[in-house]
């Protein structure tokens, strides 16, 4: 029994981890611009598809097809923020939303056009062999790819923490008509958040299709995220991974005690509860406006 | 000086008779429409009408009151299961009706409930989550909702007279879709209306001048889930039959859709959004089997590409004219209604 759930745990952990870095995305899009990014869970259902397209139906090789798949799926979000974001600046944020809640609809009605709708397996790029940490086992694709996250999600932090651009973010974050007077490129900013955030729901999105297998409804996962990013606090990218974590343990083990449409229902019972106790999520910095 | 107030009043006058024209060729088009129309235009005149009712119910919540609500169609999927329950018991078809209604209301106010501590983004998530909260209950109280099967509603009579036919139907649905229009487009002339529209603006404001924000929210939902519960009930009237699948988030999407097509805050815009977005999926099937021979076979990618197009449509319509067809209208043929 113990055991079981030691074990759950850490599955629930690695699954945490992946939700952790669709998170991340979405915070960072966030903090710099302000704009709740409804879409992502599609940008991370058509990133997982452009390495789809480039191993499978172009049989290229790992090495070929995932860089191409990343540019592929930043050139995507760079697309969104330009031509569908930009025009309307300074709109109510609501406006914003609704613009992005239509773009997810449109993605996933795109990839239904172009890939199908039959869920599909991506070629095997984590070793399936199951990993063992002392007596305990983790399945392989998500042992790896949770190995993988911490990489991506390590990498990011210190570049966001140490890099010039990182502090650019970080300053348009903090205040943005300060940092226009600094002369950081705001618009640059938006843009290559937008970016960096397509590029992270790429990882997150291949590694989640490579455990849960892909069609266009692997965005639905973008609503555990929310779940995530709420508990987190829509300011906190660090406390995006705490989030995660335990959303993640929590999935896991409601999964296997109640079933798996439990385990649909859960982020959203949590999502509301968190609204109805804590707003703010755990980490989040700026209070939410109430009224 | 004399002239022009001459010539406006001119103008006014010929607008006047223009406008009642238009209503009376309405009206006896509404009211001849199932005996013209073949067994098909009554049927889809039927769900424009009960598509209407619901659109009008979102109107009122995101386009009057500017609270984002992407669950609507739990709320006409409440409605439904509560009037197809009451008919499945026997109760009288009044009864199952006003208890949609209500359990509506109710049900609006408890998802209304996070506005008191957050707005914006954060509300249209709670809605969201109330669109699951339905599903999986509507799915797995399988003891009351017969989960996935879903549930047979009764043929309804009233008075003695039953509703067997769609034209029947038809002239069931009607007078709801026409009180829907009725009442919204007077609620907009009352004090609750006015807050509505003050809270959209700028809420601190309204708080300002004395509107009870919260008190206000509140009844924004409840009062766009009323509607929606309506249109939910006769919903499951007119399909006789209900399940989990009917109110789904793509359905919200529609309505959703409907209303930023039609033009926010209009309720002439809720009737053309309803009705371009009945007629949108019929009109794509007519066309896709003009183009291909078997479209059984595409029914998936239709189903796709609708759900494509319903985003597109969002899009395009926020970036175009953010006032929808009504504002596109408007622009070509002049101001056509009082606006909120």
């Amino acid at each position: 029994m113990i055991s079981t759930i030691v074990e759950l745990s850490l599955v629930g952990i690695a699954s945490g981890s992946i939700y952790a870095l669709g998170a991340m995305g979405f915070v960072l899009i966030y903090k710099a611009s302000g704009v709740f990014n409804f879409a992502m869970g599609e940008m991370m259902m058509i990133g997982a598809y452009f390495l789809y397209t480039g191993m499978v139906i172009f049989g290229l090789p790992l090495a070929a097809a995932l860089p191409l798949a990343l540019i592929a799926s930043a050139a995507t979000a760079a697309g969104i923020e330009r031509f569908l974001l930009r025009p309307l600046l300074g709109q109510p944020h609501e406006v914003l939303i609704k613009v992005l809640f239509g773009t997810g609809a449109m993605l996933r009605g795109l990839a239904g056009l172009v890939w199908g709708q039959d869920i599909v397996r991506l070629p095997e790029i984590l070793p399936r062999k199951p990993v063992f940490l002392g007596p305990f086992l983790i399945p392989g694709t998500l042992a790896w790819g949770m190995l993988a996250m911490f990489v991506v999600f390590g990498g990011f932090m210190l570049y966001y923490r140490f890099s010039r651009t990182g502090v650019a973010i970080r300053a348009t974050a903090e205040d943005q008509s300060t940092a226009e007077a600094m002369g950081i490129d705001i618009r640059g900013i938006f843009s290559f958040t937008w970016i960096v955030a397509g590029i992270l729901a790429t990882a997150a999105g291949i590694v989640g299709a490579s455990v849960n297998g892909l069609s266009p409804y692997l965005g639905n996962f973008a609503l555990e995220v929310i779940a995530v990013v709420l508990l987190a606090g829509l300011t906190s990218i660090g406390g995006t991974m705490v989030a995660g974590i335990i959303v993640g343990v929590m999935l896991t083990l409601l999964g296997y005690f109640l079933g798996g449409a439990w385990q649909q229902f859960m982020p959203y019972l949590l999502v509301l509860l968190v609204m109805l106790v804590r707003p703010r999520g755990l980490y989040g910095t700026k209070l939410v406006e109430r009224l | 000086m004399a002239t022009m107030a001459a010539a406006t009043m001119r103008t006014a006058g010929r607008a006047t008779v223009l406008r009642w024209a238009a209503i009376v060729g309405l009206a006896a088009l509404a009211l001849a429409l199932p005996a013209i129309g073949n067994g098909y235009v009554t049927y889809m005149a039927c769900l424009i009408l009960i598509n209407v009712i619901a659109t009008i119910g979102l109107n009122v919540t995101v386009g009057y009151a500017g609270l984002l609500s992407i669950g609507h169609a739990a709320f006409v999927g409440m409605g439904a299961y509560v009037s197809a329950l009451l008919l499945i018991a026997g109760a009288p078809l009044p009864v199952a009706l006003v208890a949609a209604a209500v359990a509506a209301f109710l049900f609006g106010i408890v998802f209304g409930l996070p506005a008191i501590r957050i707005k914006g983004v954060h509300l249209a998530i709670s809605t969201l989550a109330a669109q699951f909260t339905f599903y999986f209950v509507a799915q797995r109280w399988t003891a009351v909702t017969h989960g996935d099967n879903g549930l047979q509603t009764p043929q309804v009579s009233l008075f003695g007279f039953s509703f067997d036919s769609d034209a029947r139907l038809y002239f069931l649905i009607l007078p709801f879709a026409v009180a829907s229009c009725l009442t919204a487009a007077n609620l907009f002339r009352t004090r609750v209306g006015r807050a509505f529209i003050a809270l959209r603006e700028r809420d601190y404001a309204a708080e300002v001048l004395g509107v009870n924000v919260v008190y206000y929210k509140l009844l924004a939902f409840a009062v766009g889930a009323t509607y929606a519960g309506i249109a939910g009930a006769l919903l499951s009237i007119f399909l006789r039959l209900v399940n989990p699948d009917q109110f789904v988030v793509s359905v919200s999407i529609f309505y959703l859709t409907a209303v930023l097509v039609g033009g926010r805050g209009s309720i002439l815009g809720s009737i053309l959004g309803a009705l371009f977005m009945t007629l949108l999926p019929e009109f794509m099937r007519v066309v896709a089997s003009g183009l291909i021979a078997d479209t059984s076979r595409y029914v998936g990618q239709l189903a796709t590409f609708r759900e494509f197009l319903f985003g597109a449509l969002i899009v395009l319509f926020l970036h175009l004219d953010p006032r929808g067809l009504v504002g596109l209208i408007e622009k070509f043929g002049g101001r056509i209604e009082f606006r909120g």
